[in-house]
């Protein structure tokens, strides 16, 4: 599970998590590391700590005990407003401000970095371009007016909008429809492999886990089970694993069932 | 008179009190804007302070109106007379509201937006600027709207301090019975608050997420909105300018001959301002009208210098002011007053004016004839079977109704009402109460057929109409003295009543039935 690596862009370091009034950990002794280039899918059930390792990353919480270093510095010495501009961050439902146009949402991370007004419209166009959306239809938009597949891929175009090299994901696609997912699961991969991101990307669907991850850390109470390939996951002989690969064999991929099992 | 006449004679000052009104609204409720959403932005981010501080806020709702004035016009910096005790009322009055929905707003943003807010790297100032406040934006706008309707409705009162506004006709309209001038103030009042709803309606619709959709069609509303408010700032600015002016030319003339003549809240206290107002204008004095001031202001009024003078009764200075219990001879009342007067408040007293207007124990025509009743001992037996009505003064003062029951030994049937005092002259001529405490010279007392018994025990002190009079203002205006002795004994019982009636049952304008008077007695010319 640990790894000697020259040079990883996020690294944990025998990190727990504890809310103050629970006993029990959030996250227990969490060690890994996000390599350049890669995309890191944390999987595991509700409650598992998945999201909590996320907010740790950017700084949204900060580690009860051990460290969490990103490019090299520990996220207690990051000035936090200068970590999250480097993450883009995209949630379920993305939320996107519901007072700004889509080109406004897309554009909010160059405006905080005061880029002047032209090279923002470019950029933002060509993201949008880039998620599928045709700038001229979308631009102008306001997030009530589009469809939730529509919403989540402006959610990806601002998280990429100021070029992060790191990309966060929280279930992005958990809240759509299997046929919009399946087509948004397979622009994303294709997407990263592109630009070359590295994304640390959290869901508790096996098949989106396989279809998007270089690497899948399966979670469970807290604590990190397996940090496999997803070759090697689907050799694993973890029970936890055993058991997400079974939901597999009982729906086929390609069925839409298949979406609703994990 | 038809509504439509009396608003075309009372047109200017209608729009005059509007204006008033509207600016008391606008300024208050910027100000409770401008302290009730910081305070809502912090309660948001201390939660500790939240539901002490909107205790607060509440509590203060909850107090009376006039309870509230009360408690404010002795106070220095806030209080007084004026606009400025109504604004502070005002301002406690709307902060509630404008601070709950500010909290309410705010806390009721997505947390999913906001959490992606910070993470996107939003400073916190960010966050609230460019996405709480915007989005609670409407929220906040629905509690400046009911903050705005309250202060309409509260504003009423604040003519009862002197701050003018259209309460000043329904004020008027309560003591003289006139329906015109009652509804000349509900109705516009009515209108400004159904106003303000309605443009602070499409203002929040403006602001309304999801409203978006079709931004042509909301643009003829927008514009309209934006007209309106344009109007009121710009009224606003107006009567903000007028009042700048207007101080100026006050400082100025206060350096030549110019009074500030104030007045009680009632009809002959107006007539009796009225009356040495326009003598010193004959003679050439720059005169300011402060009348209709409530309770005690008046007193206050002259302490601080805000008014030069006003019509006062002996009586009510002997027990209300300088706290002496009260006795019957009429001479010591106004010596010992004019005395104390000048010692403590260094204001003087002028001669009597030749009426006195005492508390008339009153009784319907009929039940005196039947009865064969002429004093209050004769109607002492008959009270068992009578119920009474009297003003909330004579209920309290310490020359008022305990003693009054105690000297004659009378007994009602039930604990007297306590009504508003011009309202018990119509209760006991329509037979809902059998026994008040009027004013003697009530203009009314006749018209409605009813009797005066006499006091027999000698129970009331006197009250005889005199002027109070700052001392540095005599100096001053020489032509105050001469017009003050000239009023010396001037006016009768029989003639207060008969200028009371012309006002308060004729309906006919105090300035008119004034200047007739004084022609007739020829006080005019020096």
């Amino acid at each position: 599970m640990s790894e000697s690596t020259d040079n990883p862009l996020v690294e944990f370091r025998d990190v727990s998590f504890f809310h103050a009034a629970a006993s029990a950990p959030v996250i227990s002794q969490l060690t890994f590391s996000v390599q350049q280039g890669e995309t890191l899918v944390l999987l595991g059930e509700s409650g598992c700590g998945k999201t909590t390792t996320l907010k740790l990353i950017n700084r949204l919480l900060l580690p009860t005990s051990g460290e969490v270093r990103v490019e090299n510095k520990s996220t207690i010495e990051w000035d936090p407003i200068r970590l999250r501009r480097r993450a883009g961050y995209v949630i379920q439902e993305g939320g996107l401000f519901p007072h700004f146009t889509v080109a406004n949402n897309v554009g909010l991370v160059p405006a905080l970095e005061r880029w002047d007004d032209a090279r923002i419209k470019k950029r933002v166009n060509e993201l949008l371009s880039l998620v599928g959306l045709e700038p001229n239809e979308f631009a102008d938009r306001y997030p009530g007016e589009l469809s939730g597949g529509q919403r989540q891929r402006v959610g990806v175009a601002r998280a990429l909008a100021a070029e992060p090299p790191l990309l966060l994901l929280d279930e992005p696609f958990g809240a759509l429809d299997p046929l919009t997912r399946a087509s948004l699961q397979r622009q994303f991969a294709e997407l990263t492999r592109r630009l070359k991101k590295t994304a640390v990307f959290v869901t508790h669907d096996v098949r989106e886990a396989l279809l998007l991850g270089s690497r899948i850390g399966l979670m469970h109470q807290g604590r990190l089970r397996l940090l496999e390939t997803p070759e090697n996951f689907l050799k694993s002989k973890d029970k936890q694993a055993l058991a997400y690969i079974e939901t597999l064999a009982l729906a086929p991929t390609g069925s839409p069932a298949a979406e609703e099992s994990a | 008179m038809t509504f439509w006449r009396f608003l075309q004679q009372n047109w200017p000052e209608l729009l005059t009190l509007l204006r008033q009104h509207v600016w008391l609204v606008f300024v208050s409720t910027l100000i409770a804007v401008a302290i009730g959403i910081p305070t809502g932005i912090l309660l948001t981010r201390k939660k500790s302070l939240r539901s002490p501080i909107l205790g607060i806020a509440n509590v203060m709702q909850t107090i009376p109106s006039l309870a509230l004035f009360g408690f404010l016009i002795p106070l220095k910096y806030v209080g007084g007379i004026g606009a400025r005790t109504a604004i502070v009322a005002l301002v406690l009055y709307s902060l509630l509201p404008i601070i709950r929905n500010t909290v309410t707003g705010i806390l009721g943003v997505d947390p999913n937006v906001r959490e992606a807010a910070v993470a996107m790297g939003m400073t916190g100032r960010q966050v609230l600027w460019q996405v709480e406040l915007p989005l609670a934006m409407s929220v906040i706008i629905t509690g400046v709207r009911v903050a705005m309707v309250i202060a309409i409705g509260v504003a009423t009162i604040a003519a009862a301090v002197g701050a003018g506004g259209l309460g000043v006709f329904i004020f008027r309209g309560i003591r003289q019975f006139d329906n015109n001038l009652l509804l000349a103030g509900a109705v516009p009042a009515a209108l400004l608050a159904l106003t303000a709803d309605f443009g602070l309606g499409l203002l929040e619709r403006h602001f309304a997420i999801g409203r978006r959709r079709k931004p042509d069609t909301s643009l003829g509303w927008e514009k309209l909105a934006v007209l309106a408010t344009s109007l009121i700032a710009i009224a606003v600015i107006g009567e903000i300018l007028a009042d700048w002016r207007g101080s100026d030319s006050f400082t100025h003339s206060a350096q030549t001959a110019h009074v500030v003549v104030g007045s009680k809240d009632f009809t002959e206290s107006a007539i009796l301002a009225e009356i040495l107002a326009q003598m010193l204008e004959a003679r050439g004095v720059a005169v300011e009208r402060n009348f209709e001031l409530g309770g005690n202001l008046p007193h206050d009024a002259l302490l601080v210098g805000k008014i030069d003078l006003y019509p006062e009764y002996t009586g009510t200075s002997y027990t209300a002011i300088l706290k002496h219990a009260p006795i019957t001879d009429p001479h010591t009342v106004y010596e010992q007053v004019k005395k104390e007067y000048a010692e403590k408040f260094n204001v003087a007293v002028s001669d009597p004016l030749g009426f006195e207007n005492t508390f008339a124990i009153l009784v319907r025509g009929a039940d005196a004839r039947r009865l064969k009743l002429k004093t209050i001992s004769d109607a002492a037996p008959q009270a068992r079977n009578w119920r009474a009505g009297f003003g909330q003064d004579f209920m309290s003062r310490a020359d008022g109704y305990p003693g009054f029951a105690r000297v004659y030994g009378l007994k009602f049937v039930e604990q007297p009402r306590e009504m508003d005092l011009s309202l018990t002259y119509l209760a006991l001529a329509s037979g809902q109460v059998d026994l008040i405490a009027g004013n003697s010279t009530e203009g009314r007392i006749a018209a409605l057929d009813l009797v005066q018994l006499e006091d027999d025990r000698h129970y009331f002190p006197p009250y005889e109409a005199v002027y109070l009079v700052r001392s540095d203002s005599l100096a001053r205006v020489p032509a105050l003295s001469e017009a003050l002795a000239k009023l010396a004994r001037a006016i009768s019982t029989e003639e207060m009543r008969q200028l009371n009636y012309e006002v308060d049952a004729n309906k006919r304008s105090q300035a008119e039935v004034v200047r007739e008077w004084i022609k007739r007695k020829g006080l005019a010319a020096q």
